[in-house]
């Protein structure tokens, strides 16, 4: 190891030496880095998977634009949107076609457990709408009190939703209805629902009669081929000649949806400052062994000067001292944060899990962060005067 | 006329503090060493030795006359100046000084390979050739922990002379050891110093390195006060 470093660095590879030479500080220095990791790890894991499942509903259908109403910052919360723009709507010319999307959370008595399906009413006639892996499935929902299944849900026993056929179909009762799923598609939990389900709008209606056809949540539209949404936008700003209306295209829509989950909603902003503190937490524990280290050898680095090493030298030494502890706290960080990522989404059936973009941009993180405070650990050596040696 | 002086002090006067706070330590001091003599400095305790010492080692500015280390004016001169003519020279301290995460060889290289980069081997090669002159060629891979006061500071004296330093300065070297210890690292002043001609300054107290000095000075209170030339 050490002719490796040495034929690295051109030079003995004092910091090396230095940090082994105490094993128990190093091997604390180390697990304080990994520490800082499997934070950073945990909390972005948890940022990445409010995106998963903040996207999640959106791939259930496709559309060019939607419409929503002014106060609907997500697919779930927000008032109702008139019918009547939906018809204003599809007097542009390139506006192909138009749904009315309703949405309402439907609790399933399952006992113990209760299961909050976030249930969305479409209309049957309307396969193009939907996403293509279940649009094959959207004739079942022309039958009454029919429903898809989200095989995914929280709560829901797998066997018994791979179960779930068209011959054995299965049948439960929420909002005081009876309802039979015919098929299931996967969906998955998220933060607010435990899972999802498609019904017609006619079903919808029925089970929330306090609905009114004319109000559906959101409006979706698709476009001519080859049409440019921005353009059509702007028309139908005019065309809709409510201004309280949010017309948006519909990935904006979505990722609209994502900035709100993560910078205004508590849970998003909760987890954006674990990784901020993450990241602090680890920029503190190098810098206090690196400077404490500094401190410790401020005579060997006196000597050091006095023999005519450079201030480069002494930098170097504690860059080199930052990068070990960076590169060596990553390996046990990256593998500690990945089993606690892969339960953490096993007990949650949140979409929870090590991504190589995240491994990659912590240990870019790790690095950078620790070459930093190793930078900053370099002012105590101001302090190492050789004159003094004397 | 640089070969043969390393040394020339012209009308030197040092401070330290400022304002009225400030007190002189220095007094027009003139000195020369010539190469490959010995010279031993003597005097009380404040009596400037150690400020002279660190002029000379380019470890503080000159602030007023003339200071030629190797034919080169130290007055004024930057710090990247001076901190390339340290490499030139070779440091002992009163402690040892050496790196506790270091072994022997890995300390004395450090001495190698300040003056730029040399292959690990080289340098290695280097560091257990002159331990082997200072007699611990045993004691190579050890960690200073290991070593006895003598033969640290014996790695300290191999670690100053590796690369052939043209001035070796030397405070108090032998403070710090038992007697027999001592007289070991005088001894290998001494023999080094002869066999690779280089010159030594260096400041004791110590009767048995007095015998091996060419040159005796003496300082008090900023002066110097006697010059005691010994013939060889």
């Amino acid at each position: 190891m050490i002719r490796i470093l040495h034929a690295l660095f051109g030079r003995l590879p004092i910091g090396w030496l230095q940090l082994t030479h105490n094993r128990p500080r190093f091997a604390a220095a180390l697990a304080g880095v990994a520490f800082a990791n499997v934070l950073v790890f945990v909390q972005l894991g948890i940022m990445n998977s409010m995106a998963a499942a903040t996207y999640r509903p959106y791939k259930l259908f496709q559309a060019d634009v939607m419409i929503s109403a002014e106060d609907a910052n997500s697919l779930t919360d927000g008032g109702n949107v008139a019918r009547q723009w939906l018809l204003q709507a599809m007097a542009d010319p390139d506006v192909t076609d138009g749904m009315g999307l309703f949405l309402a959370n439907a609790a399933w008595d399952r006992g113990a457990k209760d299961i909050s399906l976030t249930t969305f009413g479409i209309d049957p006639a309307k396969p193009g709408f939907l996403a293509t892996e279940i649009t094959a499935e959207i004739n079942f929902l022309k039958v009454k009190d029919a429903a898809l299944l989200d095989r995914l849900a929280r709560g829901l026993n797998r066997d018994e939703a791979a179960a779930v056929r068209p011959q054995s179909p299965l049948t439960f009762e929420t909002q005081g209805r009876t309802i039979t799923a015919y098929t299931t598609f996967a969906g998955g939990g998220g933060f607010s629902g435990d899972g999802y389900m498609l019904v017609s709008d006619q079903t919808f209606l029925s089970l929330f009669p306090a609905r009114r056809s004319a109000a559906p949540d959101h409006i979706l539209l698709s476009l001519r081929p080859g049409a440019e949404p921005e353009a059509v936008i702007r028309r139908l700003k005019v065309l809709i000649s409510d201004p309280g209306l949010r017309i948006r295209s519909y990935s904006d829509a979505a990722a609209e949806d994502l900035r709100y989950q993560q910078t205004k909603r508590p849970t998003g902003i909760i987890f954006g400052f674990g990784v901020l503190i993450g990241v602090l937490v680890g920029i503190v524990i190098v810098y206090q062994v690196l400077s404490t280290d500094v401190s410790d050898h401020l005579r060997e680095y006196a000597t050091f000067k006095a023999m005519g090493y450079a201030p480069g030298f002494f930098l170097g030494i504690v860059l080199e001292e930052a990068l070990v502890l960076g590169l060596m706290g990553f390996i046990p960080g990256l593998t500690l944060g990945s089993l606690i990522l892969k339960l953490m989404g096993m007990m949650t059936n949140l979409p929870l899990a090590m991504t190589f973009s995240m491994a990659f941009s912590v240990f870019v993180g790790t690095v950078v962060f620790s070459a930093l405070s190793g930078a900053i650990a370099t002012r105590r050596l101001a302090a190492a005067d050789p004159a003094d040696l004397f | 006329m640089e070969h043969d002086t390393i040394v020339e002090i012209h009308s030197l006067n040092h401070w330290f503090g400022k304002g009225e706070a400030s007190r002189q330590a220095l007094f027009d001091v003139n000195l020369t060493l010539k190469r490959g003599s010995l010279t031993v400095l003597m005097g009380p305790s404040g009596s400037g030795k150690t400020t002279l010492l660190t002029l000379i080692g380019c470890l503080r500015s000159v602030q007023d006359g003339s200071v030629r280390l190797l034919g080169q004016e130290l007055n004024g001169a930057t710090d990247a100046h001076l901190t390339a003519l340290r490499r030139r020279l070779g440091f002992i301290f009163q402690a040892h000084n050496l790196h506790e995460s270091l072994t022997a060889a890995q300390n004395v290289m450090m001495g190698v390979q300040v003056q730029g980069k040399v292959a690990n081997r080289l340098a290695n090669q280097a560091a257990t050739h002159v331990l082997g002159l200072v007699g611990l060629s045993d004691r190579v891979n050890y960690l200073p922990a290991n070593l006895s006061g003598g033969q640290k500071q014996r790695v300290a004296v191999a670690r100053a002379l590796v690369a052939n330093p043209a001035l070796v300065l030397a405070d108090e070297p032998t403070a710090a050891l038992d007697k027999d210890s001592a007289a070991d690292v005088v001894e290998l002043l001494k023999r080094m110093g002869k066999a690779r001609a280089t010159t030594t300054l260096l400041v004791t107290h110590d009767n048995r390195i007095l015998d091996a000095a060419d040159r005796i000075l003496t300082l008090e209170d900023g002066r110097i006060i006697r010059v005691e030339e010994r013939a060889k």
